[in-house]
């Protein structure tokens, strides 16, 4: 048992700098890898929920028909786990931490779609839906020829 | 017993293997309770250990049953068979130190109960 | 014989962390019987397996505990490896052994500063903290994370640590040493931290065992035992001894953890030396079926995991029993016979755990 054991420490701080920052006017160095909040780029988003469903706290919603992803950052836990799993990779980890807030708000982004983008889209939409009655109506003759050769087989069925 | 094994036991077979367990110098690791599909009742398994090893006795009890406590052959046991009453609802009889349902200070009764 | 009454301690209290709630029935300054009651931050996380996917569980799995959070999500995969069968690449086993490794030291020394400030001794609570501070900035350059890392997954870790990142750190531990090596001095030597700590909460090598302790409380009562023998991930490659005391009091646990923090600065050692190439994840098909149990030593003690799956991307019960759960009937009994004074010396000398303790 020993007494004045801690003076050498006591010593040695009392002529070092302070192991702590003066932490809003000295700005925090995040490191390289460091989670500090989700960041989406709606560009290339294309809305397709992966992100809301993988949520383990649910605070991700996506809304494909008015292009808007949403995020409560107070229920954001920094898994990253949208990220891992975002088919086009436009969800990524920014460094900084969310910072403090007296209310709970929640982020919202919105793709915005140039003239251009729109009636791409819509001539896309016509497309696919000229594509679809297409193949109705492909479908239905198909059925209808089936009908028909059913029909000549049992005739001769019946003649006999 | 060897390390890994599930015997089997009924709530009559319980305390005699946890007997013969007890007098082999091992001591309890943990109880775990499972609650059986639709209400069936629930499935308690025993770890025993000692050193690295471990072994298990596995009870199935339907709601109703209530079973012996093993609280006077290993002292630890009550606490998790407190927390087995008060979290799946299993009832216990004749344990050493019984809270009666208050080592779980929550709100809802018999949370994990199916 | 003097009259007892009862003194609530606790969910409140200056040197508790977390809420525990013990009836203390006294006589004159004595302690005859400690009565415990749990339950004010449960969360119920265990049942909430049945409601997230297998692969997304991992991330509530760590959530139980913040301190012990990579040993539970570490502990949830392997359970989840073990069902269906997937065996881990070296390169993961190793990283998770570095990364087991890590966050035991910053444990102890969270706890060796929580204990200086139950003592009394601010100061060295604050020494303590500010070489921890270097294993959370390492944690946080390594995996992006303080103190929940999020970088298992099921069949292996996300992240990779290169050669030269693993070179820094080792030079960066060797630089702590030092530094815990100076501090040592106090807590092992000092005349006032012997007389809070000497004699204090004699729990015998007989009660350890018959009492469930687990951990640096038990290996402090002399029994010779340390889960990590089972050779769980990299542990069956390294070599070490576990680190036990036959004076069975509170100084005896304060010894065993600093110990143990260089044991971890070895282990890490050996772990950079002896890390193979390769991959540090195999993809994982389908879902579990099966039952299994994995113990794994965490900074506290021995954790039991059981898991059992039933084909559905849904697991049936996952269940933790974690080491505080195991040492609060062991502590009960340090409790009888001791001083008032000497209550939260003796709470915190099992290193409770109390979110975990309750999920």
């Amino acid at each position: 048992m020993g007494i004045m054991n801690f003076t050498g420490t006591t010593l040695k701080n009392l002529f070092s700098k302070p192991a702590t920052k003066l932490y809003p006017s000295v700005p925090q160095d995040y490191k390289e890898r460091t989670r500090g909040h989700v960041v989406n780029d709606i560009d290339t988003c294309i809305f397709c929920g992966m992100c809301m469903r993988k949520c383990p706290t649910g605070a991700i919603s996506v809304d494909r028909n008015t292009r808007t992803w949403q995020i409560d950052r107070m229920n954001c836990v920094q898994c990253a786990c949208c990220v891992k799993n975002c088919p086009k990779n436009c969800l990524s980890m920014g460094k900084e931490y969310t910072t403090p807030d007296t209310e709970k708000t929640i982020d919202v982004l919105q793709k915005i779609l140039t003239p251009e983008e729109i009636a791409a889209e819509e001539a896309a939409k016509k497309a696919q839906q000229e594509k679809i009655k297409a193949a109705m109506e492909a479908k239905k003759a198909a059925e209808a020829a089936k009908a028909a050769e059913a029909a000549k087989t049992e005739e001769p069925a019946k003649a006999e | 017993m060897t390390d890994g094994e599930i015997k089997v036991v009924t709530p009559d077979t319980l305390l005699g293997e946890a007997m013969k367990i007890h007098d082999q110098g091992w001591r309890l690791v943990q109880i775990c309770a499972r609650a059986l599909k639709d209400g069936a009742g629930n499935e308690i398994t025993y770890s025993f250990g000692d050193d690295l090893i471990m072994a298990h006795l596995r009870l199935t009890l339907p709601c109703e049953e209530h079973v012996t406590s093993i609280s006077h052959i290993f002292q630890t046991a009550y606490f998790y068979e407190n927390e087995m009453h008060d979290l799946f609802g299993v009832q216990v009889d004749m344990m050493t130190v019984d809270f009666k349902g208050n080592f779980y200070k929550i709100g809802a009764e018999t949370p994990f109960k199916k | 014989m003097s009259t007892r009454s009862i003194v609530p301690f606790g969910p409140q209290h200056p040197v508790l962390p977390e809420p525990i709630h013990l009836d203390l029935v006294i006589e004159d300054e004595k302690i005859v019987e400690a009565i415990p009651s749990i339950g004010f931050v449960h969360r119920g996380l265990e049942s909430l397996v049945n409601k997230r996917e297998f692969t997304e569980y991992v991330y509530v799995a760590e959530r139980i505990c913040g301190i012990c959070s990579f040993l539970h999500g570490a502990s949830y995969c392997d359970a989840v490896e073990r069902v269906m069968q997937i065996e881990l690449p070296g390169r993961a086993k190793y990283l998770r052994t570095i990364w087991a490794e890590m966050s035991r030291i910053h444990s102890h020394l969270l706890w060796l500063g929580l204990l200086a400030d139950a003592f009394g001794f601010e100061s060295l609570f604050m020494q303590a903290w500010r070489i921890r501070e270097k294993v959370l900035d390492m944690l946080e350059a390594s995996t992006g994370g303080r103190c929940i890392f999020s970088v298992n997954c099921v069949g292996g870790v996300l992240k990779d640590m290169d050669a030269s990142m693993l070179k820094g750190f080792v030079q960066e531990l060797d630089k702590m040493e030092i530094q815990v090596r100076a501090m040592e001095k106090t807590f092992l030597s000092d005349a006032t931290v012997n007389n809070r700590l000497r004699g204090v909460g004699i729990l015998t090598k007989q009660q350890a065992h018959e009492l469930g302790a687990t951990g640096p409380f038990m290996r402090a009562s002399g029994i010779n035992r340390d889960t990590r023998k089972l050779g769980y991930y990299a542990y069956g490659d390294l070599e070490f001894e576990p680190i036990i005391s036959n004076d069975c009091d509170s100084y005896a646990r304060c010894e065993v953890r600093i110990r143990e923090i260089y044991q971890s600065f070895d282990l890490i050692r050996q772990a950079v030396a002896k890390i193979p190439d390769g991959d540090i994840a195999v993809p994982v098909k389908g879902n579990p079926d099966g039952e299994s149990f994995v113990r794994v030593e965490q900074p506290r003690g021995e954790a039991v995991y059981y898991l059992k799956a039933d084909g559905t991307k849904f697991i049936d019960r996952f269940r933790v029993r974690t080491p505080t759960f195991a040492n609060i009937p062991a502590m009960l009994e340090t409790l009888k016979g001791c001083d008032y004074a000497d209550v939260p010396i003796m709470v915190l000398t099992i290193d409770p755990c109390i979110s975990c303790t309750e999920r």
